[in-house]
């Protein structure tokens, strides 16, 4: 079997300073990362809007949000699609959370947390956690085809809050 | 800390006082599943279940445990909370059968309609209904569902581990019986 010409992205790595991103969250909206922090933040980088209701990731966590918010965190989705998609894409699916569009340039938010896939043109099914002060407490790369959902996170969340108290 | 990989499994054991068991109790594998009776891939993979089970006879036991997706599906947790009204009574698989039989009508005369035409009380039936006598339990489901990686539905389990297969009859049966020589008594 021939090995794939494109490097695999692992994603970045727990204790790296996450990058900061000005992206889209509406067609007349941005959101930089360094304004959002200050508490727990989980990025949910993904392939594409659209893909199978029921198995749907962003609609998973929508309905987990009130267990992410008992850790005062803030959700955003990230993908390639453009802002107007995402909006269709929300409103279809009573998604009320922000969704990024890593659109122009693209992918380029993605590659920042080395979760680009060159070769396909979109991002890695991958997970951020991140402390309030922007670095990198829990990262996880899902195969693209397996929906991670929110066990992972959960943790890395009660991880933090643990390892706040302890220090 | 090294968080970076897991495995997906089952935080809430399978217990014969809280769950919904199909087949014998002591059966050596247990099948269990995430669902919501809203959902359509739900509905295509009920007669794949039944079809696993004919075949795995005493060998398997099957779980039933609530998923509903509230924000996309309106009917979900009505129907969930009334199939645990129905096991109230005694009648929790042939209502869920039921339910999964004709899912386009999953509207509160239509919840009614099916423990009427099971023979349940009715009117103990809708009032814990109403009353929402069994929220609590659809709750813990969903809950146990989340912590344990449900990442949609329907989501397997098979003998605690998540199964990310396919959900049709020749996959998940192969699951399943890879898990039985280890398993068998």
């Amino acid at each position: 079997m021939a090995e794939p010409s494109t490097r695999q992205p692992r994603g970045l790595p727990p204790g790296t300073a996450a990058p900061d991103f000005r992206l889209r969250s509406t067609p007349d909206q941005w959101v930089s990362l360094s304004e959002v922090l200050g508490n727990p933040t989980i990025l949910a980088f993904y392939p594409a809007d659209w893909s199978p209701v029921c198995s749907d990731q962003m609609a998973l966590y929508q309905q987990v949000m009130p267990m992410f918010q008992e850790h005062g965190a803030t959700l955003f989705g990230i993908s390639v699609d453009s802002a107007w998609c995402h909006q269709a894409f929300r409103e279809h699916r009573n998604i009320r959370f922000p969704l990024l569009a890593d659109f122009h340039p693209k992918g380029s938010a993605a590659e920042a947390y080395n979760v680009y896939r060159d070769d396909e043109g979109v991002s890695e099914r991958a997970l951020f956690v991140l402390r309030p002060d922007g670095v990198i407490h829990w990262s996880y790369v899902s195969p693209i085809g397996v929906n991670p959902g929110a066990d992972g996170i959960l943790r890395a969340l009660e991880d933090l809050e643990q390892s706040k108290v302890a220090s | 800390m090294s968080m970076s990989a897991w495995e997906s499994t089952l935080v809430l054991p399978v217990s014969p006082e809280r769950d919904h068991i199909r087949g014998p109790v002591d059966a050596p594998v247990t099948l269990v599943e995430y669902g919501d009776y809203e959902c359509p891939f739900c509905a295509m993979a009920h007669p794949v279940v039944e079809t696993v089970r004919a075949q795995l006879g005493d060998q398997l036991r099957f779980v039933f445990r609530h998923f509903p997706l509230t924000t996309m599906h309106p009917h979900a947790q009505a129907a969930a909370e009334a199939a645990e009204c129905a096991g109230a009574q005694g009648a929790y698989w042939p209502y869920h059968d039921l339910l999964f039989e004709n899912q386009r009508r999953l509207a509160l005369p239509d919840l009614l309609a099916r423990a009427l035409a099971l023979g349940l009380d009715g009117e103990q039936f809708e009032g814990e209904l109403l009353g929402h006598m069994h929220l609590g339990k659809v709750q813990e489901d969903f809950l146990s569902g989340v912590r344990s990686g449900v990442n949609g539905t329907p989501t397997f389990f098979i003998e605690g581990r998540r199964y990310d297969g396919a959900p049709d009859v020749p996959s998940l049966l192969a699951a399943v019986q890879r898990v039985l020589p280890r398993v068998a008594r």
